[in-house]
């Protein structure tokens, strides 16, 4: 439980840590949109939290990277394939930034920091308490610029049609309303 | 002529209109790690365009020689991956034995440069906007230097953060995404910029 | 159980493990997911077909390639030819807009959808339902087939003229193919009559 806490709000991935920022600015231009690529992170970040600490002891020292490297981008290139097959909307609306998520920092860096070091059922809690985190944050932000330039919700409409603050949907706001979720989340957390 | 002119195109466009760090959203953290000084940002940002340049010529190569003949194209992402972590690497240990003194200027930013996913983004846009070789090093180039741009600008603006007084839940990366959020926009300006010059061109 | 030394043949036996477990999975499960993305590939175009042309009942031709467009001539069940269905693409305004449109063998429209697109979110995207009470049963060639603002008689996205224009334009153009192939056929016969 301290551990899946952890990841939501004390090293809340984005917040506090800013880590995986790419994808974070690049997939949240809506609510959904921000969800499935965060829900996409952590499954990948579950499984290779796992994997990595069962091998964590057959791997030498000194080419421990490169493995988690190959382990991660397999788990990667296998989600991409499950999403193109089975989710074909979510791979129109993400794109280059499933691929991507190999060289999210927040994967490799668990996999460095934590399940290395950890036993496999505490990495799979991390996993799940920094996918959550994770997760959380892009929906927020996602919602946030969803709300502001296009008035609506995960598509639906709160206010008129007309109403619409296009800048919040396109790059720009990305950067302005992250700036101020982090001051939001500041004020309330610490 | 017409090649030319398209690879002109393909210049204006990766610089300005889709910057890769301000409309693209590939680089954000070494673009949000490295800026707090004009000449750390500029070392950062040549580093990372001779990565992108080596980089996208032998991605191009695998994919086209290894991948595509033998049908492999699913192992794309973990080859990719792999190959750039060694050729930085690589570079590093080049680097330091024949140029020490572009050693000393770029060394410490290149093993960040393999977790800077605009490396990876570029060299699988490459294939997927079905480049050939010449087009594909031209965008590389062209997008390296739009990063160093961005990440020039963004460091001569916090550079004068610094000399200001900023609200305390502001201060540090707040502040810092609300000036790359009015830098984006300020690049919005050549928005559409891409579709002109192509009428202009006559492609 | 103790952590393996880096020693030469430790690192190459573990490296090469690795690898070739990974090349295997991912063998394995493209080997499944395959077959399973083509069909969504084929399904959604037949769907799309079948909306454009506002009708479960066709058969649908080879595709024709010609300069970029695909045509998908359609006919009835009884070889009754019903018209066509073009694929088309244009620039938008985030990245290529790819639209299907059928045609009645008039070259008035039976309906359109949205294939690919890369418009802004909320605005440019809506393309997809704002345009189904507009242009379907108007002829491109009788009438402006452009937005407002340049004199035509369609109304354009609310903030999105640019996508609107790309996708008239589309539109426009895959109709002017569609002509250039029936005045291909019936050219002959036409200038026998003169």
């Amino acid at each position: 439980m301290k551990v899946l806490l952890n990841g939501i709000i004390k090293e809340n991935p984005t917040f506090v840590l800013l880590l995986g920022m790419c994808p974070t600015l690049g997939t949240t231009s809506s609510a959904i949109n921000g969800m499935s690529m965060g829900l996409a992170t952590m499954a990948v970040l579950i499984v290779s939290n796992l994997i990595i600490s069962l091998i964590k002891k057959l791997v030498p020292d000194m080419v421990r990277i490169p493995s988690y490297i190959v382990v991660i981008a397999s788990l990667v290139t296998v989600l991409q394939m499950l999403i193109k097959a089975y989710a074909p909307d979510v791979d129109k609306s993400l794109g280059l930034f499933i691929p991507l998520i190999v060289v999210n920092c927040i994967i490799l860096g668990r996999a460095e920091a934590f399940a290395a070091k950890n036993n496999p059922l505490a990495s799979i809690f991390d996993g799940i308490g920094i996918g959550i985190g994770f997760t959380i944050a892009l929906t927020c932000l996602g919602a946030a610029r969803e709300l502001l330039g296009t008035g609506a919700i995960f598509g639906h409409t709160l206010w008129g049609e007309s109403y619409g603050m296009l800048m919040f949907v396109l790059a720009p706001g990305a950067f302005l309303a992250l700036g101020y979720l982090i001051v939001v989340f500041n004020k309330i957390f610490r | 002529m017409e090649t030319v002119l398209s690879l002109i195109l393909i210049i204006i466009t990766a610089i300005f209109v889709n910057n890769v760090v301000l409309a693209q959203f590939l680089g954000i953290c070494p673009f949000l790690g490295v800026s707090k000084k004009v000449d750390t940002a500029s070392g950062m940002g040549m580093a990372v365009t001779a990565v992108l340049v080596v980089a996208t010529a032998v991605t191009y190569g695998i994919q086209k020689l290894v991948l595509d003949p033998y049908d492999l194209a699913y192992l794309q992402t973990i080859a990719f991956i792999l190959v750039i972590a060694a050729l930085v690497q690589m570079i590093e240990i080049i680097l330091k034995k024949t140029m020490p003194a572009l050693y000393q200027a770029l060394g410490v930013f290149l093993p960040l440069i393999t977790t800077n996913c605009c490396i990876l983004g570029v060299a699988i846009l490459v294939i997927q906007k079905d480049y050939n070789l010449l087009e594909g090093l031209i965008y590389a180039a062209s997008t390296g230097i739009g990063f160093l741009l961005a990440m020039v600008l963004f460091a001569g603006l916090r550079e004068q953060l610094d000399l200001v007084n900023v609200p305390k839940s502001f201060a540090g990366v707040p502040i810092a995404l609300v000036t790359a959020g009015l830098l984006a926009m300020a690049f919005m300006g050549f928005s559409g910029v891409d579709g002109g010059l192509k009428i202009l061109f006559g492609l | 159980m103790k952590k393996l030394e880096s020693s030469l043949t430790n690192m190459l036996a573990v490296l090469t493990v690795i690898a070739v477990v990974a090349g295997s999975v991912l063998a394995y499960v493209n080997s499944v997911t395959a077959p399973q993305i083509e069909k969504i590939k084929a399904d959604n175009l037949a769907a799309g077909i079948k909306a454009v042309m506002g009708s479960d009942q066709i058969q649908v031709a080879e595709p024709q390639e010609v300069d970029g467009f695909k045509a998908y001539a359609i006919t009835d069940a009884s070889a009754q030819s019903l018209g066509t269905a073009i694929e088309t693409t244009e620039n938008g305004f985030g990245g290529p807009l790819k639209v299907l449109v059928g045609f009645d063998t008039e070259g008035t429209i039976l309906g359109y959808t949205v294939l690919e697109h890369a418009e802004t979110p909320g605005l440019g995207a809506k393309a997809e339902e704002w345009f189904q009470d507009k242009i379907v049963g108007k002829n491109p060639g009788r009438c402006n087939f452009t937005v407002s603002k340049d004199g035509g008689e369609i109304d354009a996205i609310t903030a999105s003229t640019i996508t609107s224009r790309a996708f008239l334009l589309a539109i426009q153009r895959a109709y002017d193919k569609l002509k250039e192939s029936q005045d291909g056929q019936t050219g002959a016969t036409q200038q026998v009559q003169n």
